[in-house]
């Protein structure tokens, strides 16, 4: 359902469900027969994103597929958490792989299926950012290069979060983690624009590619649903908060995917075949301090010590992608929307 | 699964994480919690609001629920749509995201509905065998003679006047409460098996009580003698009150006003006159007023109908003298503390009358002698249970000293009715329960769509300033639907399924009905998303005994 089809609240948009709203018309996540493809038990940190994110997409995922579905995972937080030797947390077929080859394994899977005439089995590959920015990286630009049938989704927490904290291609400027100090005149992480995956997985012109979070349940579903409408190569990119990694309070997880696309430092669109076709405008726009405050990973840039010309910078990156994506929008007096 | 049925090189068979009770991880529950909403707290008619917002968000058989628990507080609805100032307007959530949800106007609504399809009142309660005298025919004794009849009392209401309504029938223009609407609600309240007696004035409570075997009674007799001030005036000089301009006019009546008529005074009942001066053909109403318009009483929607409608006024000023056709007015400023203090310079203005609405007061004789009841400064004062000093006998209404409106007397009608009901079984009042207030910094207002307010529709100036036509019409069933469900529904669950989504522990599960919730604590780590993203605050944090 696009944000705008239903006028008023109380039948939302924005909220997961509602009494008033039809089934049909309510999230996934709001139906009670939910695959609930990640189960409790699992051992993530309170208010983890990743596992949140996880059931959002595979949930939505299973009900496009019908149920029918074959996961690879490669090694990562998720792995680590959901499944530790004997018990696991999947409710779906689900197969582990190594850190760097998730997106061989998926390959191998769909055309194993392929072979098998059993196509209408779906794949989905998934790893967390250093599964899919650094180390699988070869892979994956492999299986797109390819246009494999694979979906595959990065959740990205921006650090090596399970092995404590060390930085990845997608951890952002500035960051605090275990091997980018706050000290010294640059502290933190390097500026320079990291792995932007999502652009990367355009340059190969597959056929689908997508941004989300968790903060917005109905677009990521909308986009798993799309994604899974179709064949071939399809990358989704979802930005999963990590109270550990960034040191924020386990309630914020939400809160701080929604600032970081409202600040404009997570744009978030979707490309066909190298085309950006849609992106999501900013709705309350705030500056990226409101995002960077309530993160100790960026608590070097504040206080009396602080680096405001630092935080000015991060500022400058999200005022690009606001221009790059044009996600502003434009309201007339007259009141009609133009993006 | 045995040892020998598992695969080569496998030791341990396959289990679920669900083995793994991460709750015991938990320092903290989330619970769901229900909470005050302002615009309940703020009502002075003791409705709850929120909750019948949320009947009425459901559209059609939610209307009837809607009204009957709007009723269950208060037995005017339409009435009330039309004249409430809605203090829960002012104090709605709402107002600080958008603007306020417009609940007079849904209120008006489903009022209106009810008249238009005849819903009735769940009949009275079994007798109890008590005899309750009521005293004024105004909306503090309606409601009280509705609830008390309710309660299964024998109500006996007496009225000086030829009509039952009081104020609402003889104070407030006929452009803002058609008669029609108050005497339908009216007939639904006497329907129900009250005895109205009209033109019965009691001069002598205590007497009527033990003559006609009453077990308490009720004084709510108003507030309708226009106060006076000395003011210098010529022996033409044409000076009236505003109580009676009104009631005149109300019982049909064409008051002489003249062209020019000055209005002194700042309140409701100022805008009123002056607002029905202009329709009985004055060609210059002018509101004379000391203060400024900021300080002045008279509520802000109706000064702007009246400006609308051509009313002039006149701020920072008093009269001083009033000729036959002119009066002279003083300028005032205002001191450091706020208060008016006169400068000396004066204008003379045309006039051909003044209307005083400097405030009214009551007549109590019907208390006097009754040594125990406290009549200090005119108004009769009660304790919390709204009882005077004399055992049985209550007060209600505009007689009490407070704000005094329609929606406070029928609070005070609502709420005296339980206490006189309390006392004929000799207990004392419950204390309610202190609730926490649902205030706006506990809500997660990304959740609600954009939406501005549905405005009701006004009639033309022109016809306005001629015709006693109501000036605000109400809305139609979309636009009221609309306005419902912009209600945010503040500190209790509108079922929005948000917590079931956003567990990272698969926690919280819905159970059975849509809409009802529970949170698996062998699996809840405390980690709070549900709260933070609970759009309308209705889930908090809970330490654990740890």
């Amino acid at each position: 359902m696009a944000p705008t089809d239903l006028k008023l609240y109380q039948i939302g948009t924005f909220a997961a469900g509602n009494r008033l709203l039809d089934p049909g018309d309510r999230s996934v996540q709001a139906d009670p027969g939910r695959a609930s493809s990640i189960t409790s038990g699992h051992r993530a940190c309170q208010g983890c994103g990743e596992a949140l994110g996880a059931r959002f997409v595979l949930d939505a995922a299973m009900r496009a597929a019908g149920g029918e579905i074959v996961i690879a995972n490669a090694t990562g937080c998720l792995e680590v958490f959901s499944t530790p030797y004997p018990e696991s947390a999947w409710q779906l077929a689900w197969v582990h792989s190594l850190f760097g080859n998730v997106a061989a394994v998926a390959t191998g899977v769909a055309a194993a299926l392929k072979a098998q005439g059993r196509e209408h089995v779906r794949v989905v590959a998934q790893a967390g950012d250093g599964g899919t920015v650094d180390i699988g990286l070869g892979c994956l630009s492999g299986m797109f290069e390819r246009n494999d049938d694979v979906l595959f989704v990065c959740y990205d927490n921006q650090g090596y979060m399970n092995t404590g904290v060390q930085r990845s291609g997608a951890t952002p400027p500035a960051a605090r983690t275990a091997n980018t100090r706050p000290v010294g005149s640059e502290p933190g992480n390097v500026f320079g624009q990291g792995k932007d995956l999502p652009r990367i997985a355009m340059a190969h012109e597959i056929p689908y590619v997508a941004t989300a979070t968790v903060a917005d349940l109905r677009d990521l579903e909308r986009k798993v649903e799309k994604a899974m409408s179709l064949r071939g190569a399809r990358y989704l990119h979802v930005l999963v908060p990590c109270p550990l990694g960034w040191a924020s309070a386990s309630q914020d997880t939400i809160r701080l995917a929604r600032l970081a696309t409202q600040s404009g430092l997570f744009p978030v669109f979707e490309a066909e075949h190298g085309v950006v076709t849609a992106t999501t405008p900013i709705r309350r726009r705030v500056p990226v301090e409101d995002y960077l405050t309530l993160q100790g990973r960026f608590a070097h840039l504040f206080g009396p010590d602080g680096r405001p010309d630092v935080v000015a910078r991060i500022q400058a990156g999200a005022d690009r992608n606001i221009d790059r994506y044009d996600l502003v929008t434009v309201v007339d007096p007259d009141g009609v929307d133009h993006v | 699964m045995s040892e020998h049925d598992l695969p080569f090189a496998i030791t341990l068979a396959p289990a679920s994480s669900r083995a793994d009770l991460t709750g015991t991880w938990r320092t903290e529950r989330a619970s769901y919690v229900t909470r005050q909403a302002p615009c309940g707290n703020a009502c002075p008619a003791g409705e709850a609001v929120r909750d019948w917002l949320y009947d009425a968000e459901e559209g059609d058989a939610g209307y009837e629920r809607a009204w009957r628990r709007i009723m269950d507080a208060n037995p005017f609805p339409a009435v009330m749509g039309r004249v409430c100032y809605h203090p829960c307007e002012t104090s709605c959530n709402r107002g600080q995201l958008d603007e306020s949800v417009g609940i007079n106007s849904v209120e008006r609504f489903l009022g209106d509905r009810a008249l238009e399809l005849g819903w009735r009142p769940p009949p009275a309660g079994p007798p109890t065998g008590r005899k309750v005298l009521v005293v004024g025919a105004g909306p503090a004794g309606l409601a009280a003679a509705y609830h008390l009849v309710r309660l299964g009392h024998e109500v006996v209401l007496k009225e000086a006047e030829s009509r039952p309504g009081g104020m609402m029938r003889w104070g407030i223009p006929r452009y803002r409460l058609p008669r029609t609407v108050l005497e339908a609600e009216v007939q639904r309240i006497l329907d129900l098996g009250v005895r109205l007696e009209l033109d019965t004035r009691v001069d002598d409570l205590v007497s009527t009580m033990s003559e006609e075997h009453f077990d308490a009674a009720l004084v709510c007799v108003g507030a309708q003698i226009g106060r006076r001030a000395y003011i210098p005036a010529g022996s033409a000089a044409h000076v009236l009150d505003a109580v009676s301009v009104l009631h005149g006019v109300a019982a049909g009546e064409q008051p002489l006003l003249g062209r020019r008529v000055a209005v002194y005074g700042g309140g409701n009942t100022a805008i009123d006159a002056a607002r029905t001066a202009k329709r009985l053909g004055a060609e210059d109403a002018l509101v004379v007023y000391r203060r400024t318009r900021e300080r002045m009483p008279a509520n802000e929607i109706e000064v702007q109908e009246a400006e609308e409608e051509g009313v002039r006024f006149r701020w920072l000023s008093t009269i001083g003298e009033v000729e036959e056709s002119s009066i002279v007015v003083e300028q005032m400023e205002l001191d450091e503390a706020g208060f008016p203090q006169p400068t000396g310079r004066t204008e003379v203005l045309a006039a051909d009358s003044v209307v005083l609405a400097l405030g009214q007061d009551s007549d109590l004789s019907l208390l006097a002698g009754l040594d125990d009841v406290d009549l200090g400064r005119g108004v009769v004062h009660t304790t919390s249970a709204m009882m005077t000093g004399q055992p049985g006998v209550f007060a209600a209404g505009d007689v009490t000293p407070g704000d005094r409106s329609v929606t406070v007397a029928i609070g005070h009608g609502r709420v005296a009715a339980g206490r006189i009901d309390d006392w004929l079984a000799g207990l004392a009042p419950a204390p309610e329960p202190p609730r926490e207030l649902a205030a706006f910094d506990m809500l997660n207002t990304w959740y609600y769509e954009d939406a501005p307010r549905a405005h009701r529709p006004r009639l033309e100036a022109v016809r306005r300033q001629s015709t006693f036509d109501e000036v605000v019409e109400g809305l139609d069933a979309d636009n009221a639907l609309y306005e419902a469900r912009r209600c945010m529904s503040c500190g209790t669950c509108f079922s929005c399924d948000n917590c079931v989504a956003v567990c990272p522990d698969d926690a919280v599960h819905n159970i059975g009905m849509p809409g009802t919730y529970e949170i698996d604590l062998d699996y809840c780590k405390g980690c709070g998303i549900c709260v933070a993203e609970c759009p309308c605050g209705a889930i908090e944090m809970l330490p654990e005994d740890i």
